[in-house]
């Protein structure tokens, strides 16, 4: 056994602690060895055990969310999740954080964070068509904020837009809560035959193992331990430890993956994501109940001199680890060369049930496998229940419906996003139905058939930390609504599960709370969990030395389908149509928007959800619009009501005429509440229309009518398009073009 | 009308010209690897859109130097018709098929959205299924389309009617120097020019993606059809 290069700190408890182990951990790694562990393989307990490969504080909550539905076909364990869309095919999905690398290096950390999902999806055998997003950044008025967008949008674009994958749907919130910690949750979504999806359980003892794409550098070394720790003081210098990404190189591996996917070659395949091939060995391997030895001499190196601990360790991106049957190893050996990657056989199964890591004539590592994974730290973190809100109380209005509005549509939260989305190719793959702002869930149509895939990004974190409860739901909820608000059926969803540090009841208690949420809409919803992610220790320190978290941000990204794409419908209405809300409103003020801008309060509880009527309003307006008797839909979420007809407008060059509110609520309520499981849509028979939402006991409303340009208020005045449009697409540019 | 496209390792918009072509042709394109050392049976040639070989050194100054470029230019001085879109519009200026460069864009950032073009002639295969005049929607999605050349060249484009496309307003306006309608700053609103012979043209905008209803519009599509009718054989 190698004792490891000279000059090399010596393994003890101190340097396990150094890597992120406790002391308990470190003496079950002693225990699982029976000897001291080599530096190679404390690394390789430290990161398959770190919080961001292990989930040690999350899966016993993990486990408690529903997975499973007839159309779906692998849910959580696999790369990603698959599901059943129709004629043979199925969507394969993930929505993943790269939050701490992001906030160190903005443009490096966006774009390697879509560059691995993208991997995630591409690994299974799916061609991606789609990446989506959802991003939080801290105040506008930090500093800081403007240079984290820049990159960020930048490293989205930068990287999407060249390998090709258009990026057509996501979500932005600004708050202090996120001023040192900014979320990056990037979403990919693929289509596969159902008979050729890849999984990544290693077979076949003997077979060799591949390493293809790019070379093995020195970055990235312990990032999977770097998300799993508090950023402090010094977040800044660990600039070394956020990977770099090469979009080039991830465009060529994904064609030159596809392309032996096509042929019989391939045995297990999975991409060295976070903590890079000890990961993607260790999973292949002990998912399989297989040994493996690795001989890192034939790993391609992009420097000299690695150490076998640097090069199990390093998270270079666009790598992948393939087991493939022996006798194809020359036909995929010219597949790699025809695309000009590296490709090498850098080891091969066995019967040990260890992983063996070899380098220079040495044996660096050798690990039973099954006590790295069955080992592995679960903890049950304690929990402590957050205040129920304070009920709002009276609320006056100061300053009126129109001027509210004005000042509705240009806040961070709710202004033209188009800045950011026009910096991303969306129509790239030519199968953009709509494109970005065009519908409630972005609509891509898989080529040569007839099928729509919605897609849709949600979460409203003010709602979670007031009620992580009541916005764990809200979040599954509002993204089930987005889908069927362009009449595609929800399928599933992929949770981004954000949150602050785990070893914080308060923090633990939100998870939990959101947890419980979100399971129970998405078993009401029949809208299951297939794929996801933890991050967690989302935590700055504030100027006082004390460690703050950031807002509950459990991100859901969700798929739907739509059997014939032409069905598809927006915002933007035809004229001569009424306008009828949908779903019941008592006018729920407690954390709006309108709350917080018109009286600068971010308190109060949140609006209810009941699902049963979520459940009941949203399979009727499916069901309308299927049947074509909606012309334009949209749901009502942030701003309330006036700002949902206000988006209506400004989506087309059509303008409305509003009707007075309901009677016995304060105008503001009416217009701004953020009553939940409500759609505005745009039909021709109102009558009709109102019989078929009784008999389905569903509320309606009629609003008003389409037609004429701008937006014509109760009391007559009309706020122009143009105005509208002028106020709304100003937050961006007077941000980041200063 | 046959037609082929060249796949250069980045190349990320060949789908989608194979499915303009196919749309209009009823067959799929022929796809030729930049490896290839000569040309098929081809009545046009088309360079699409991507970021070949990442396009790490200018854009498209690589893929110039690929060897497949020595066939194409045998093909372009043998007469053939040449189509480049984007990365292609680039290529062919890097190859010195087409008179001047792509900058990066005026604001320095990448612009994916919808803009209109003003059609500068209709008496070329690329163009003639519109009038002279003619205002058309398209998208665009380019971190570098900001056209430049001398003035010597841009005087003898103009002289010569080589400017195929310009960038323009709705109502056909073109206002060089007006962010919205030539939204990556090119010198005299250029988006499109021509070959002396007018048989190759490269365009930074892609009206490969506007040649469905289901997708918003066909208004790319008579680019297509008009190389049909006038490739036909």
């Amino acid at each position: 056994m190698s004792s490891g290069s000279a000059g090399q700190k010596p393994v003890d408890q101190g340097l396990a602690q150094e890597f992120g182990l406790t002391a308990d951990e470190y003496g079950n790694v002693l225990s699982i060895m029976g000897r001291t562990p080599t530096l190679t393989e404390l690394g390789i307990f430290s990161v398959m055990w770190s919080e961001h490969c292990s989930y040690k504080s999350s899966r016993v909550w993990l486990k408690t969310l529903p997975t499973t539905a007839p159309w779906v076909i692998h849910g959580p364990g696999e790369n990603a999740g698959v599901v059943d869309i129709g004629q043979g095919l199925a969507a394969i999905f993930k929505m993943e954080s790269h939050n701490h690398p992001s906030f160190i290096e903005p443009y490096q950390g966006a774009a390697t964070g879509v560059g691995g999902i993208l991997r995630d999806v591409f690994t299974m055998g799916a061609r991606p068509v789609a990446n989506l997003n959802a991003l939080r950044f801290g105040s506008p008025d930090n500093p800081q904020t403007r240079r984290i967008v820049d990159g960020v949008v930048r490293g989205v674009g930068g990287y999407g837009n060249c390998v090709g994958v258009p990026t057509v749907g996501g979500e932005i919130n600004f708050h202090p809560a996120y001023d040192g910690n900014p979320l990056v949750n990037a979403m990919t979504v693929g289509v596969a035959r159902q008979d050729r999806i890849f999984l990544s359980a290693a077979a076949g003892v003997g077979n060799p193992v591949i390493y293809v794409g790019s070379k093995t550098g020195r970055d990235g070394i312990h990032g999977a331990t770097m998300s799993s720790s508090e950023f402090d003081e010094d977040a800044l210098a660990k600039r070394p430890t956020v990977q770099v990404g090469d979009p080039f190189v991830e465009k060529l591996l994904i064609e030159a993956c596809l392309e032996l996917m096509a042929t019989d070659a391939i045995v297990a395949i999975q991409d060295m994501g976070a903590a890079g091939l000890t990961s993607s060995s260790v999973e292949m391997a002990g998912k399989g109940g297989v040994g493996i030895d690795l001989d890192l001499d034939a790993v391609p190196q992009r420097e000299r001199g690695m150490t076998a601990y640097e090069m199990m360790l390093s998270e270079s991106q666009e790598r992948m680890l393939i087991v493939i049957r022996p006798d194809r190893t020359e036909v995929a050996r010219a597949i790699f060369d025809k695309w000009e990657l590296d490709f090498a056989v850098i080891g091969h199964l066995t019967d040990t049930g260890h992983i063996v890591v070899r380098h220079q004539g040495q044996v660096e590592a050798d690990i039973p496998l099954d006590p790295l994974a069955e080992q592995a730290p679960i903890y049950r973190r304690p929990t402590a229940p957050s205040p129920a809100p304070a009920p709002l109380g009276p609320i006056t209005d100061p300053i009126g419906i129109e001027q509210a509005l004005i000042r509705l549509i240009g806040c961070p939260d709710l202004a033209s996003r188009a800045w950011v989305y026009n910096q991303y190719d969306s129509t790239v793959g030519g199968q953009t139905v709509k494109r970005p702002g065009a519908a409630d869930a972005a609509i891509v149509k898989i080529e040569d058939t007839s099928i729509g895939l919605a897609l849709t990004t949600d979460c409203t974190p003010r709602y979670c930390r007031a009620d992580a409860r009541m916005g764990g739901a809200q979040a599954v909820a509002e993204a089930w609504r987005n889908i069927v608000a362009t009449g595609a059926r929800p399928l599933a969803v992929t949770d981004n599960l954000n949150f602050g540090s785990p070893e914080k009841p308060e923090v633990m208690g939100q998870f939990v709370s959101a947890i419980e949420g979100m399971g129970e809409a998405c078993r009401a919803l029949d809208f299951p969990v297939v794929s996801g992610n933890v991050s967690l220790y989302n935590e700055t320190r504030a100027p006082d030395g004390s460690s703050v978290s950031i807002l509950p941000t459990p991100a859901i990204g969700g798929l739907g389908v739509l059997d014939d794409v032409t069905a598809a419908i927006g915002l933007s209405m035809p004229a001569d149509c009424t306008l009828v809300l949908v779903g019941a409103t008592a006018g729920e003020l407690g954390q709006s928007l309108w709350l917080r801008e018109v009286h600068g309060r971010e308190d109060g509880p949140p609006p209810t959800l009941d699902l049963a009527a979520e459940r009941r309003n949203g399979d009727f307006v499916r069901a309308r619009i299927l049947a074509g008797d909606i012309l334009a839909c949209h749901d009502v979420a942030d701003g309330g009501l006036l700002v949902t007809l206000a988006e209506m407008v400004m989506a087309g060059d059509v303008g409305c005429v509003l009707l007075a509110p309901q009677s016995g609520m304060r105008p503001e309520a009416f217009w701004f509440g953020e009553d939940q499981s409500r759609y505005v849509v745009a039909v021709r028979d109102v009558d009709a229309f109102t019989l078929a939402a009784t008999q389905a006991g569903v509320e309606t409303r009629v609003l008003g009518h389409s037609g004429g340009s701008g937006l014509t208020l109760p009391s007559g005045a009309t706020i122009s398009t143009a105005r509208l449009n002028a106020v709304n697409s100003a937050f961006f540019p007077a941000l980041m073009d200063q | 009308m046959k037609a082929g496209i060249v796949v250069f390792p980045g190349t990320n918009r060949e789908r989608d010209m194979a499915i303009a072509l196919r749309t209009v042709t009823g067959k799929a394109p022929a796809m030729i690897w930049h490896r290839e050392t000569e040309l098929p049976d081809l009545d046009l040639v088309v360079l699409a859109g991507g970021f070949s070989y990442g396009d790490y050194l200018r854009c498209g100054a690589m893929a110039a130097h690929a060897p497949i470029m020595t066939a194409i230019r045998g093909f372009a001085e043998a007469g053939g018709h040449i189509l480049g879109v984007c990365n292609g519009f680039q290529i062919l200026t890097e190859a010195g098929l087409l008179p001047g460069a792509l900058l990066r864009n005026a604001a320095l950032r990448f612009l994916s959205q919808d803009c209109h073009l003003r059609v500068e002639r209709n008496d070329t295969p690329f163009t003639r299924n519109w009038t002279t005049g003619d205002v058309f929607r398209t998208p665009m999605a380019h971190g570098d389309g900001n056209y430049i050349a001398d003035a010597d060249t841009i005087r003898a484009l103009d002289d010569e009617g080589r400017v195929a496309f310009r960038y323009a307003r709705p109502d056909g306006r073109v206002d060089p120097g007006d962010r919205l309608s030539n939204p990556n700053g090119s010198i005299n609103a250029i988006a499109g020019v021509l070959s002396a012979n007018l048989r190759i043209c490269g365009m930074m905008p892609h009206p490969e993606d506007l040649v469905d209803p289901l997708m918003g519009g066909e208004d790319g599509k008579p680019l297509f059809e008009g190389l049909v009718e006038a490739l036909v054989r």
